[in-house]
């Protein structure tokens, strides 16, 4: 691969993790009055504000504390939730594999399902099946997750009761979350199959092909297919933004103990290194997914050399 | 075997104008309940009666009763005031922000276009559940800030296409004339650039009110937007949730109130951008 590409992507992806952590930062510096004082209450003695100032760095200015957290942060430590009096990357270390299982599967899932559908619709648009895909898919983009999810506990928890409405003891408690998020996002991704191949199909290239007598499967799957494909790949890199939010949802709809209930217990608690502990995580596996689409764009696309 | 092409030629343009018109149905209802809202209700959506919990539908309350003997009409109605009130405040402000950011930024280019496409694109890049949920942390719950972090979320998504627009008209001939007949900036960018580029940031505004009415739903849902006993769609959702074994009406109503406004932004949208002529 080419140095002079891996290097451009490299240094972007750092540059975005380092223009999120700014942000996370002083959002949460954007708090009106003192945090320590927020978080303890009117009620509390000088002695413990004072103490609760230096364990947060509020003594220090907002540049110096921000970079003494990055420093921190960049060597994985991200300081003591407030709410749980343990380390911030213990506790988020705990959640991630559910978290990351639940989008991982549902990203695989939800890929395969819209390739399939995609290329259904985009095979002969204008069609009943692409009709009926068009509808379908509009009304569920309008479903929003927390939702659909609850519609789902209602009919297999409530009322056929084969699968746990929430809480995680076994896999089996990741079938409705999985199906939330699937049905979701898959709406979604099959528009963009869809719009993606119908670009193709409308290329010169797929003209020839069908008039030197090739037949419509064999340039869909050997000339459009191909093609399509290479933006799609990019498109998962967005997908995955979109997914792990989703996930952050869908877990706090099933109760289950991902990264999404941890942050918003965070939030309620007013917990803010967890807080930032969490999101400053999230930013970063969608920041280093994105870098990885692109170095594997780099490669099956050999168009590309420089940014 | 029919022809892949000639079919790709001719990709569906029925139902263009149904989409606009469902949409501006969809969307007149939501703001019909609104004003109704205001002029009757068909009952105190207040008030409570333990004789009265979990009801179904009947003709004292259309839509059943929640787990406080709340009438759900009543409640679904006052909801649509958040809902919409939130999705015009945040997008007015993602449009007042964005637009003369993105304006700017394509007019005159150079250093300000790249500084402030780098700040847009970083801030684009970064998600706005996690925005939102950072900026109500820094707030606290409410109103005021869900629609305030919703607005911020939606402004670099005007500014690019503010500035994708510009861009476009920049060297149009009308531009040229306005210049040489002494129009200054102000005048050239607020009576000949803004114009032109309405068309594509009403399409994404009608999108972007579907959305914030998502976020908005999905922000009280989780407790962090608008808080009971104010009715939200969302936060009627949060507290059916527990008593989704005892009564699915709760559950029911408020859900299709979102889907139904969101669906009609959508279809507004989708609408718009085939009458203005765009792909």
């Amino acid at each position: 691969m080419n140095p002079v590409y891996l290097g451009s992507r490299l240094l972007g992806a750092l540059l975005t993790l380092f223009l999120a952590s700014l942000f996370t930062f002083f959002a949460l510096s954007l708090i009106p009055g003192d945090p320590a004082l927020n978080l303890l209450g009117l009620g509390a003695s000088t002695e413990a504000l004072e103490k609760l100032r230096g364990q947060l760095g509020l003594n220090l200015p907002p540049l110096e504390r921000y970079f003494s957290w990055l420093a921190h942060a960049v060597r994985g430590d991200l300081g003591q939730s407030i709410r749980y009096s343990e380390s911030v990357s213990t506790l988020m270390f705990e959640r991630v594999p559910l978290s990351l299982s639940l989008v991982g599967l549902c990203l695989l899932i939800s890929s395969a399902i819209s390739l399939f559908l995609g290329i259904l619709a985009a095979g002969r648009p204008g069609r009943t099946l692409d009709v009926v895909l068009r509808v379908v898919l509009t009304v569920f983009s309008a479903i929003p997750s927390f939702w659909l999810g609850l519609l789902l506990i209602l009919l297999f928890a409530v009322h056929w009761r084969v699968l746990p409405s929430s809480g995680f003891s076994g896999p089996k408690d990741l079938i409705l979350p999985l199906l939330t998020l699937v049905l979701i996002r898959t709406s979604l991704l099959t528009r963009t199959v869809r719009g993606s191949l119908l670009e193709v199909l409308g290329q010169d290239y797929v003209r020839t092909a069908r008039a030197k007598g090739l037949g419509r499967r064999a340039v869909l799957f050997k000339h459009t297919l191909r093609n399509a494909l290479i933006p799609m790949v990019t498109i998962l890199g967005l997908e995955f933004a979109e997914l792990l939010t989703g996930a952050v949802i869908v877990e706090n709809v099933f109760a289950l103990p991902g990264l999404g209930t941890l942050v918003l217990r965070a939030i309620e608690a007013r917990d803010f290194p967890l807080v930032q502990g969490v999101v400053l995580l999230l930013a970063a596996l969608i920041v280093a997914v994105n870098l990885l689409i692109d170095l594997l764009y780099g490669l099956i696309d050999p168009r590309i050399h420089y940014a | 075997m029919p022809n892949v092409l000639s079919k790709v030629a001719t990709v569906p343009r029925k139902s263009v104008n149904l989409s606009l018109w469902l949409g501006l149905i969809l969307v007149g209802l939501v703001g019909l309940c609104v004003l109704l809202s205001f002029v009757w209700l068909p009952a105190n959506p207040d008030a409570q009666s333990l004789l009265e919990r979990l009801k179904p539908p009947s003709s004292a309350h259309p839509l059943g009763t929640d787990s406080y003997g709340r009438d759900l009409l009543a409640r679904v109605l006052v909801g649509s005031r958040s809902a919409l009130a939130v999705g015009l405040i945040a997008v007015s402000l993602g449009l007042v922000l964005g637009v003369p950011l993105g304006m700017a930024a394509g007019y005159f280019g150079g250093v300000l276009d790249r500084v402030l496409t780098l700040l847009l694109d970083a801030l684009y890049s970064f998600p706005t559940l996690l925005l939102v949920l950072l900026l109500v942390t820094a707030w606290g719950a409410g109103l005021l800030p869900a629609m305030l972090a919703v607005g911020i979320s939606t402004v670099p998504v005007f500014a690019r296409l503010a500035r994708a627009g510009t861009l476009s008209v920049k060297s149009e001939v009308y531009l040229e004339a306005a210049r040489a007949l002494g129009a200054g900036n102000p005048r050239i960018l607020s009576r000949h650039v803004l114009p032109n580029i309405a068309g594509p940031l009403l399409v994404q505004t009608s999108f972007t009110l579907g959305a914030a009415i998502l976020i908005e739903g999905a922000l009280s849902y989780l407790g962090l937007g608008i808080q009971p006993p104010q009715a939200s769609w969302g936060n009627m959702l949060r507290e059916a949730q527990s008593f989704l074994t005892l009564s699915p009406y709760p559950t029911l109503f408020p859900g299709f109130a979102i889907v139904l406004s969101v669906l009609g932004f959508n279809l507004l949208g989708d609408g718009l951008r085939d009458r203005l002529g765009r792909r």
